[in-house]
């Protein structure tokens, strides 16, 4: 249990204005479920090691944030977690992430399978070259779901989910490009959550986005954590303090430091964090 | 001066010239094409005119088509022997067609202007386009029927000429149907039935019972052929019945059967748009007849269907071809210096003469290939070929290869274009990679393969070379698509409007009869590529717009 007491007057002036402080009690990790298990986590590209021995556990139902300077390896880690890495030919991978208990770098997961209960979504909004409809179906579709009633209700569900049902119901069947970018990214989070992953991954989904947008898909996040473990990548600060429980700060492939947002941003433990989130860093 | 030279305006005069000069070829080339080509149609007014023969000081009459005129030095003339005044320094000579091919011996003669009389267009100077020996020039004197005279008023003669032409010709268009279509058919039933047999013989299953069958069917398809037979001879007798008498230049009268004419006009006496009627009609018979005279005469439908069908089957093989090829270089091969040197050597197979494909096409397609397939599958044929010779598939085998690098290298920079955002959205919702590629990658690449189709089209409808060897002739007796089961026959021959124009143009006995037809092909030829490609780049805009992406 970390002491909730004394919060320093060293901490940046911008937590001041993010927390609650005194009503927002601190989590600890050690009352949660915890959904995913990091151990040891090593990646190198060809002989440059990316990331350095990562060891974290990630609560279920949570929002875990990960920031730090660009280069870091936040979004490396990120895409280890649905062996996105595993595309690249030079990647080598060392150490265990387990998800439920179960290794998804053990030999024989099926990487489909794995994707499909972590979804994730990325920087640029990538909606297919496809109708809205096709879109949220995709994932569907392609584990042969084909009774129309089932596809309607599933569009129509995650559509509301993000909260576009209302802008786009009487278009379904135009092409997702005619969309703004804010919505594009909604679609891509409706077509995600479409087939009910456990986890989803979030790769700096707001760094293409006008402020409203980002509000928007903020909001959205608050809400799918009721349902959804979701680890989301970001190098706008505030928006960790704002959306995340957890916030795990790395630097140069190392993890750093990794607590209750508020906490960490507060009362941060090592003086590199501080650093960082002061803007003294660099 | 010096400081003009930095500023740049030199260059950008010399890039601007360059460009002008580019289209001012094109346009050029395109505009002769066009002016020469359908000029062809025009209905030209015959003049009619004495000549005094310059060696021999025989007067002749001329009745004829101006077809061009040159001005040469009277000195080069005096050399030729022809008595030109000394202190003349210039002489007009005209090129006239005479027609009349049968009689006089020659179609085209020069005349030297200074030894004419003067021009007249008499308005009853009637062209008669003949079945055989080209145009026929005179005046309608009157009409048979049988031996009887008919006897018509001089306004009368002319409309009851063009009414008895259209029945004889109305006889005729039946007697080619009849030759073409129902003898056709039978033909190639008899053909097909002599083919069983003979695979029965060869399969050594021939029974007597079945051996009797044959014969049987023959003899309903003999009994078929000689009921056409008689009403084909029925026919042509009947058409054979009516006949015009000419006065020829020169004053001597010539009998022309209506059977042996195509169609007939007098070209003095037409109104303008009386001639527009005329070049349409002309037009739509060019494009849609059947050539005659050794292709000197008639239309080029053959030509035009066999590029057609050779370039659309084409099609149909190279995109499968070029497409998969692709997906598997730029998608699954693994990148190193295999890769790199396969890539090289497909993207040199665009360079190679189109010549040694044909060769190619002849030697391993045709021969090696061609020649397997007839052992094994049609071997009742042999020793006649069916597939073992040149033909349409083989042609078009040939033109796939050759276009096969187009529709690759298109297809792979298509393919590198799609953001690999793309490709890993479709990854993290559990796609495999065959799943993506095919559901996301591919259909957002295909307005590239359509380019590349579009290409191969362009350079094949316009191949000539490799053709020759794997396929096109001079004349096609069949077309390759008709209402005999398969419909499309790929092992027949074909005519090629490319071929055709070296054909005619070259290859012809009236080298000035066909200068304009050639043109006329030409303009044909870049018409129907013009028409295939914006086909093909109109369904590619409908992709591009179907799947376009925000980032171009």
């Amino acid at each position: 249990m970390i002491p909730t007491h004394a919060i320093p007057a060293a901490t940046s002036s911008m937590a001041a204005g993010l927390f609650d402080t005194q009503n927002r009690e601190v989590l600890s990790l050690a009352d949660e479920e915890i959904a995913i298990s990091v151990q040891d986590l090593g990646l190198y590209y060809g002989n440059d090691q990316a990331l350095k021995s990562v060891t974290m556990d990630v609560p279920a139902r949570r929002v875990t944030a990960f920031i730090g300077p660009s280069g870091c390896g936040k979004s490396t880690l990120l895409r280890c977690f649905n062996r996105m890495n595993d595309l690249i030919d030079i990647v080598r991978i060392e150490g265990e992430i387990n998800l439920h208990g179960q290794n998804i770098y053990a030999r024989g997961v099926d990487v489909a399978e794995l994707r499909r209960r972590i979804g994730m979504v990325f920087q640029k909004p990538n909606p297919f070259p496809k109708s809205i409809y096709e879109n949220v179906a995709y994932g569907l579709r392609l584990q042969g779901v084909k009774e129309r009633a089932t596809l309607d209700e599933v569009v129509e569900r995650s559509l509301k989910a993000v909260a576009l049902w209302d802008e786009v119901k009487d278009r379904l069947a135009s092409n997702a490009f005619g969309l703004s970018g804010g919505q594009q990214q909604r679609l891509v989070i409706a077509r995600a959550i479409a087939i009910e992953p456990e986890v989803l991954l979030l790769d700096e989904p707001t760094s293409a986005l006008d402020p409203i947008s980002t509000a928007k898909i903020e909001q959205l996040i608050d809400e799918l954590k009721e349902q959804y473990t979701i680890l989301i990548v970001t190098h706008n600060m505030q928006q960790a303090g704002r959306v995340s429980d957890y916030t795990a700060y790395m630097y140069l492939g190392e993890l750093v430091e990794y607590a209750d947002t508020m906490h960490l941003f507060t009362n941060p433990s090592q003086k590199a964090t501080e650093d960082y989130i002061t803007g003294r860093y660099g | 001066m010096n400081k003009w030279w930095k500023s740049g305006a030199p260059w950008i005069w010399l890039h601007g010239g360059a460009v002008s000069i580019s289209i001012i070829m094109v346009f050029g080339l395109l505009l002769l094409i066009l002016v020469r080509g359908f000029g062809h149609f025009w209905p030209h007014p015959v003049l009619q005119t004495e000549y005094q023969v310059p060696a021999t000081g025989e007067r002749m009459e001329v009745i004829g088509e101006l077809r061009r005129s040159e001005t040469l030095t009277g000195q080069s003339m005096r050399d030729a022997g022809i008595p030109i005044p000394v202190d003349q320094v210039l002489v007009t000579r005209h090129l006239i067609k005479l027609g009349n091919r049968d009689i006089a011996g020659r179609d085209f003669m020069y005349f030297i202007d200074d030894f004419m009389g003067d021009w007249q267009y008499p308005r009853n100077v009637a062209v008669l386009e003949r079945r055989e020996w080209g145009d026929f020039f005179g005046k309608p004197i009157r009409l048979l029927e049988g031996d009887q005279q008919l006897t018509l008023g001089g306004d009368e003669l002319w409309p009851e000429f063009q009414r008895r032409l259209a029945r004889s010709n109305q006889m005729f268009d039946e007697i080619r149907r009849i030759e073409r279509v129902e003898i056709g058919n039978i033909n190639f039933r008899l053909e097909r039935v002599r083919l069983n047999q003979r695979r029965a013989e060869l399969r050594e299953s021939l029974t007597p019972e079945l051996e009797a069958e044959f014969k049987a069917q023959r003899q309903v398809l003999q009994a078929e052929y000689s009921e056409l037979q008689q009403r084909l001879n029925q026919l042509r007798e009947e058409s054979r019945r009516d006949a015009i008498v000419m006065q020829v230049a020169g004053g001597d009268e010539v009998t022309v059967r209506l059977d042996q004419i195509v169609k007939a006009w007098q070209p003095n006496a037409m109104s303008i748009p009386a001639k527009v009627v005329f070049y349409a009609q002309d037009f739509a018979g060019f494009i849609f007849g059947f050539p005659r005279e050794a292709n000197t005469e008639g239309g080029i439908f053959p030509a035009i269907f066999g590029t057609v069908v050779m370039v659309l089957v084409m099609s149909v093989m190279v995109t499968p071809f070029g497409v998969l090829a692709a997906i598997y270089l730029r998608e699954y091969a693994k990148q190193g210096n295999l890769l790199k040197t396969i890539r090289i050597s497909v993207y040199n197979l665009a360079g190679v003469p189109s010549i040694v494909f044909g060769v190619f096409g002849l030697g391993f397609f045709v021969y090696l290939v061609g020649g397997a397939i007839d052992q094994a599958a049609f071997p009742e044929a042999l020793p006649a070929p069916t597939f073992g010779t040149p033909g349409l598939f083989w042609a078009s085998l040939t033109l796939a290869l050759l276009t096969l690098p187009v529709v690759i290298v298109s297809t792979e920079e298509g393919l590198a274009r799609i953001p690999s955002t793309i490709r890993e959205g479709s990854l993290a919702l559990g796609a495999t990679k065959a799943e993506t590629l095919w559901k996301v990658v591919v259909p957002l690449a295909t307005p590239a393969m359509m380019t590349g189709l579009i290409l191969a089209i362009a350079r094949a409808a316009g191949e000539v070379a490799p053709l020759m060897l794997v396929g096109v002739v001079k004349l096609a007796p069949t077309l390759p698509i008709d209402g005999n089961f398969p419909f499309l026959h790929l092992e027949r021959k074909i005519m090629h409007l490319g071929f055709h124009i070296y054909d005619v143009g070259f290859q012809s006995p009236h080298a000035e009869a066909a200068e304009q037809l050639v043109y006329a092909t030409a303009l044909i030829l870049v018409l129907l590529i013009v028409v295939l490609n914006l086909t093909a780049i109109t369904i590619r805009n409908r992709l591009r717009e179907k799947y376009r992406a925000e980032s171009d």
